[in-house]
C-alpha cells in the first residue's frame, strides 16, 4: 500500500485523513457483504410476498405435507418432509466442508483446501439435482384436480376422505381428438402436452361412482381440507367444474391457489439458481487453487469470499425450508 | 487478518465448526420431528395470529441463521461496526416489510371473507 502513495496530505493518522480501515475488512470481503445484504433483501421480498399471499388465502392454502410427500424409491409411500430434510442436511454439510476449506486456506494448506472444496462442489451438485427431482414431481402431479369457474380447484376423495386420482374413476372418451404430432399438419410442429381427459369424462366417472366425494380448498378447524357430502359434491362438480388440471405449471396447479405454484417455482427456482451459480464460482476458484494461484498470491482470501456466498445460499435455504415446507 | 496459525487457534476453529454443525443438525431434526408430529396443543394455541408451532419454527430458524452467520460466515470475528451495519440494516428493513405485507394480506382476507361479493362461485 505504501508504495502506491504519491503525495502526503498532512492529515495522516487523523480519523478523516484517509487510509483508515474502520471495519478492518478487505475491500473484496466488504463488497461481498454488500452483495449479501442486498440479496438478502431480495429474498426477503419474495418470502414476504409469499407470506402476503398466504395470509390472503389463509383458509384455503395447500397443505405442504400433502404436496411434498415423495421420497426416491418409495413410490406411493406418504413421506412428508423427509426429502427436504435430507436436502437441508446436504446443504448444511456442504457449508461445513466449505468453512473447513476456508480454515485450511488460513493455514495455507493447499491439498486440504482442494479436498474440502471438491466435497463442497459435490454437495452443491447433489442439492441442485435433488431440487430438479422435486420440481419434476411437482410438475407432473399425482392426483389431478378440477378447475372451477371462480379459478379455485376441487380435488377428489373416497367416503373415508382418502385422495382419489382422476384416472382411477374417469376414462377419456375415445375419438374426440388426438395429440398433434409433427408428422401431421402443414408444418413440422408438435403439441407439447395434450391431456385427452376432459371435464365431461370426469363428471361422468364421478356420477358413476357413488363412493366419491369432492374435496374443496377450504381448511377446517383441524387444519384439514373440507370434504363435501355426496349431494353437495355432485352439485359442486356439475355447476362449477370447467376443466381438468393435472400437475402444475406457472398459471395453474392441482394443489390449490394458482399462486402457490408460481411462488414455488419462483422462490425455489431463484434459490436453485443461486446454488447453481455458486457451484460454477466454486469450480472456477477450485481450479485456481489447483493451479496454485492463491499459493502465489500468498492468501486464500478468494476461497473465503466464495465461502461467504456459499454460506449465504445455505442461510436462505434455512428460511425457504421453514416458510415453504414447515409453517 | 487471520494469519494466527498457531496450533491452538487452529484446533479451536475446527472444534467450533463441528460444534456448530451438530447444533444445526439437532435444530433441523427438532424442526422435522415437530413438522411430522404436529402436536395438537401447539397447532391449536394461537399467539398473535400464528400458532405456537409456527412460532417455534420461526424461532428455531432464527437461531440457525444466527449460527450460520456468526460461526460459518465468521461474523463473530468481524468488528462490531461491520456486524451492526450488516445485521441491523437487514433486521429493520425486513421486519418492516413483513409487518406491512402481513397486515395488508390479513385485511384482504377479511374483505374476501366478509365482503358482499362471493369469491367462490
Amino acid at each position: 500500500m505504501e508504495a502506491t502513495t504519491v503525495a502526503k496530505t498532512g492529515t495522516e493518522g487523523k480519523s478523516w485523513g484517509g487510509g483508515e480501515k474502520p471495519l478492518k475488512a478487505s475491500y473484496g470481503k466488504l463488497m461481498m457483504w454488500f452483495f449479501i445484504s442486498s440479496d438478502a433483501l431480495t429474498f426477503s421480498g419474495f418470502l414476504a410476498a409469499y407470506g402476503f399471499t398466504r395470509f390472503k388465502f389463509i383458509n384455503e392454502w395447500p397443505i405442504a405435507d400433502e404436496v411434498f410427500n415423495h421420497f426416491p424409491f418409495l413410490h406411493g409411500v406418504d413421506a412428508p418432509m423427509y426429502y427436504v430434510a435430507l436436502m437441508t442436511f446436504i446443504l448444511i454439510f456442504s457449508s461445513v466442508t466449505m468453512v473447513l476449506a476456508v480454515d485450511a486456506g488460513h493455514q495455507m494448506k493447499k491439498n486440504k483446501v482442494i479436498t474440502y472444496m471438491a466435497l463442497t462442489i459435490l454437495g452443491g451438485i447433489i442439492f441442485v439435482g435433488s431440487q430438479a427431482w422435486e420440481w419434476s414431481n411437482f410438475i407432473s402431479g399425482e392426483y389431478g384436480a378440477v378447475e372451477t369457474r371462480s379459478g379455485k380447484i376441487i380435488q377428489f376423495a373416497d367416503a373415508d376422505g382418502n385422495r382419489v386420482a382422476l384416472d382411477e374413476f374417469a376414462t377419456p372418451t375415445p375419438g374426440v381428438r388426438t395429440k398433434h404430432e409433427n408428422k401431421n399438419g402443414i408444418w413440422f410442429q408438435s403439441e407439447g402436452s395434450y391431456n385427452p381427459l376432459g371435464i365431461e369424462d370426469v363428471k361422468k366417472g364421478f356420477a358413476a361412482n357413488p363412493d366419491l366425494r369432492v374435496r374443496t380448498m377450504q381448511l377446517t378447524d383441524e387444519g384439514e381440507k373440507e370434504v363435501l357430502n355426496r349431494e353437495e359434491s355432485l352439485l359442486k362438480l356439475n355447476t362449477s367444474g370447467i376443466g381438468v388440471i393435472e400437475g402444475a405449471n406457472l398459471t395453474k396447479n392441482e394443489y390449490g391457489a394458482p399462486l402457490f405454484g408460481g411462488f414455488f417455482f419462483f422462490i425455489t427456482g431463484f434459490h436453485g439458481f443461486h446454488v447453481l451459480s455458486g457451484v460454477f464460482i466454486l469450480i472456477i476458484v477450485f481450479f485456481n487453487v489447483l493451479l496454485g494461484t492463491y499459493e502465489k498470491r500468498g492468501s486464500y482470501e478468494m476461497v473465503e469470499k466464495v465461502g461467504l456466498y456459499w454460506h449465504f445460499v445455505d442461510l436462505v435455504w434455512v428460511f425457504v425450508f421453514t416458510f415453504f415446507y414447515l409453517v | 487478518m487471520a494469519h494466527d496459525t498457531t496450533h491452538t487457534a487452529h484446533s479451536g476453529a475446527k472444534k467450533r465448526i463441528w460444534q456448530v454443525f451438530i447444533i444445526l443438525s439437532i435444530l433441523t431434526i427438532v424442526e422435522v420431528v415437530f413438522g411430522i408430529l404436529k402436536p395438537d396443543f401447539l397447532v391449536h394455541t394461537d399467539l398473535v395470529s400464528l400458532s405456537l408451532l409456527n412460532w417455534i419454527f420461526i424461532g428455531l430458524t432464527i437461531v440457525k441463521a444466527y449460527y450460520i452467520v456468526w460461526a460459518f460466515m465468521h461474523m463473530e470475528h468481524e468488528t462490531a461496526s461491520l456486524r451492526r451495519v450488516v445485521v441491523w440494516t437487514a433486521v429493520f428493513l425486513i421486519s418492516y416489510l413483513i409487518a406491512i405485507l402481513l397486515i395488508e394480506g390479513t385485511y384482504i382476507q377479511e374483505i374476501y371473507e366478509n365482503g358482499y361479493i362471493t369469491w367462490d362461485f
